[in-house]
């Protein structure tokens, strides 16, 4: 099985080690991962600001960029679900791109919803260790639908114990541009996400989106507790 | 173009943060709201029954003229006098010269947010008339000079504490927090109003085509109060409130009181048809209904007439990540949370108001809750590209985007920009401020492009 890894600029700039993670993972599996090297940003800070012309930019490059038929995987919700929502609404008007925008929206997935229901890697023997909660970023879990399939991996992580996060579906206060555009709120809530992670008493706090990760980060650097940050792929690379 | 308006949506946020009182009263009315509304929707199938409200919405809006028509027809031969009011001073005009002509000194009210949006009590007062908020919360932020800040709940923002304290100096009455001895101390007072007032105005959640029919669901039991002790009941409501049939209507108490409160129906549901009859036992003697439009008739024709599908049960702003956090009072104008960021730009126009835009972190909670399907974040969304389009957007973040587009497109400039933000990461501190650039790790000195292998 082939794929083509999808980095996402979060991940390529801030957080490589989470990119590292996901190659580590498919290496394990034997899935053979090509990274086509003229990936940029999936151009969704310009489309959540309003800028659709600027967004159609980056849309076209990237649908330049990923050919073929493999699957794309990436691992985040939020880029994942831009490929397959904005990508069809910006070339509504446009049947030819459109049909294009809609073939490679049929071939992403977020990283946890290919582990799952593709390499099916949450019924291989996996390990984990130390106290594990999970925020569930809203992209993922509102615009893809993607639930079950980390709490499945993560329960699968044999010796982790998992802990639920309270209000796990509220945001974390990232929201792309917002955090720049409003950071008092950004705060506000990062710090909110923060307590009730320190809450649980967690070790170390997980999910699929490096932006709420990052957002996370902070609010609880802020609260002054050591928890650790992990994206789910790190948790995952380490356990198999 | 300038892209100033008089509205501060981030100045006004920022002070609501550091108010401790405000940020736990909204906490808890939230999450109260919020944990009632997923218990009370786990008895009903919410994706059915909000599915049918949505279409039933869509005709409702689809056939508007002729439905008003069909409204105005029937609620006159039940005795009613309906009045059609262009914008807000048309309707106050009309209210006010219906109370004059009654020599009305006093009116009890009970909550309308049409009224609020047409500022009808600033109004009446100017022309001498005393208005007396009947509904708890309305009675509390009325006696404090303030405005809602939740559209079901107006005074979420305020704890009991506070409300003691205003009681105690406004009406001379001795210190309470508790919120019963309150509650008896509003009543008494608001007894007397009803029994003295010539006059009650009320607003009403839905307008029922077919049979001319007004329907006011409370839970105070104040609604049916102001409509039915003074001789004179004047209703205010906006044209998008029809439903075209009483059959219509069970969806819809089904799926209001559970949204807004959590509750599985409301204490009342009043359905008043017309004025009171020869051998009715209640019901006020004369009966004026005003149909407001105030931009509506425009927005049923653009590409935001989803938002008129609304029924005002705030289900959206409870869960809102935002609203929770800064309250009602910092959106600015009538209506707050999400369902308030596209209704108040559309009414009072983008130019205006279009900080409200970027008031969402497009976290998609309120699509989940709301009772109508409308597609809050897809509109907030469509807001924002208005927004760009007309030249609202500061000229530094158009800026910022055409360089972002030209990266996007440039691997090579991408990868260098990751390099040279990696290299002068210290300096981009510096001037990126604390709170925006200074929140984010330091970029990888190596990216994950150039140790791919």
């Amino acid at each position: 099985m082939r794929v083509q890894l999808f980095g996402t600029c979060l991940v390529d700039s801030l957080y490589p080690e989470v990119g590292e993670a996901a190659l580590r993972i498919f290496k394990k599996l034997g899935v053979e991962v090509s990274f086509p090297p003229g990936q940029t940003c999936c151009g969704q800070p310009a489309y959540n600001a309003g800028y659709h012309e600027e967004a159609k930019g980056a849309a076209e490059h990237f649908l330049s960029v990923f050919t073929g038929a493999d699957p794309i995987v990436t691992p985040s919700g939020s880029c994942a679900a831009m490929v397959k929502h904005g990508y069809p609404e910006l070339f509504r008007n446009d049947p030819k791109m459109l049909a294009v925008a809609k073939s490679v929206a049929g071939r992403v997935y977020e990283l946890s919803q290919f582990l799952v229901h593709v390499l099916r890697v949450h019924e291989k023997n996996l390990t984990g260790k130390g106290k594990v909660t999970y925020h569930s970023s809203c992209h993922l879990t509102r615009m893809l639908g993607v639930r079950e399939e980390p709490l499945l991996l993560l329960k699968a992580l044999k010796g982790l114990e998992f802990v639920p996060l309270p209000d796990a579906v509220r945001c974390c206060g990232f929201g792309g541009m917002f955090m720049a555009k409003l950071p008092e709120i950004s705060i506000a809530l990062a710090e909110e996400k923060a307590d009730k992670i320190i809450s649980t008493g967690a070790d170390t706090v997980t999910g699929g989106d490096a932006g709420c990760l990052m957002n996370i980060a902070d609010g609880l650097k802020r609260r002054g507790r050591a928890v650790k940050v992990k994206h789910i792929a790190q948790l995952i690379a380490e356990g198999l | 173009m300038s892209t100033q308006t008089s509205l501060n949506f981030r100045a006004n946020a920022a002070k609501a943060i550091k108010d401790a009182p405000l940020r736990a009263s909204m906490r808890n009315a939230a999450d109260t709201f919020g944990t009632r509304r997923t218990s009370a929707m786990s008895a009903v199938d919410f994706e059915a029954l909000r599915e049918k409200a949505s279409n039933i919405r869509m005709n409702a809006l689809d056939n508007l003229p002729a439905y008003l028509e069909q409204f105005t027809t029937q609620a006159t031969k039940a005795g009613a006098t309906v009045h059609r009011a262009h914008d807000a001073a048309a309707a106050n005009q009309i209210i006010t010269q219906v109370l004059k002509n009654h020599g009305v000194k006093m009116a009890a009210k009970g909550k309308s947010m049409v009224s609020e949006e047409t500022h009808l009590n600033e109004y009446l007062e100017k022309e001498g008339i005393e208005v007396v908020e009947t509904d708890l919360g309305e009675y509390i932020i009325q006696l404090d000079g303030e405005t809602p800040s939740h559209i079901i709940v107006p005074a979420i923002h305020k704890n009991r504490q506070q409300i003691g304290k205003l009681f105690a100096d406004r009406l001379g009455v001795p210190y309470s927090e508790d919120p019963q001895v309150l509650t008896k101390i509003a009543r008494k007072v608001l007894r007397e109003k009803f029994l003295t007032a010539d006059a009650g105005i009320s607003g009403a959640n839905f307008a029922i085509a077919e049979s001319g029919s007004l329907v006011i669901v409370t839970n105070e039991g104040n609604g049916r109060m102001v409509t039915t002790v003074p001789p004179l009941h004047i209703a205010i409501l906006s044209i998008e409130k029809i439903l075209p049939s009483l059959r219509d209507l069970p969806t819809f108490i089904r799926l209001l009181p559970r949204s807004a409160t959590g509750q599985a129906i409301s204490t009342y549901v009043s359905i008043i048809t017309g004025a009171r009859k020869p051998g009715d036992a209640t019901g006020a003697k004369e009966l004026h209904i005003v149909l407001l439009d105030n931009g509506r008739s425009d927005i049923i024709t653009g590409e935001f007439r989803e938002m008129l599908k609304c029924i005002r049960c705030g289900a959206c702003m409870n869960v809102c990540p935002v609203y929770r956090t800064v309250g009602g009072h910092s959106y600015g104008w009538t209506y707050p949370g999400p369902m308030g960021i596209v209704l108040t730009t559309l009414l009072t126009g983008l130019k205006n108001s279009h900080p409200l835009a970027d008031a969402s972190t497009l976290c998609g909670a309120c699509n989940e809750v709301c009772p109508v399907k409308i597609p809050l974040v897809d509109l907030i969304l469509k807001q924002r590209v208005n927004k760009v389009s007309q030249g609202l957007s500061p000229s530094t973040i158009s800026l910022g985007m055409r360089l972002f587009q030209t990266a996007a497109k440039s691997p090579f400039l991408f990868s260098l920009g990751e390099r040279l933000a990696s290299m002068f990461w210290p300096i981009m501190r510096m001037f990126g401020g604390k709170d925006i650039v200074g929140r984010l790790p330091h970029p990888a000195k190596t990216a994950f492009r150039r140790r791919f292998k």
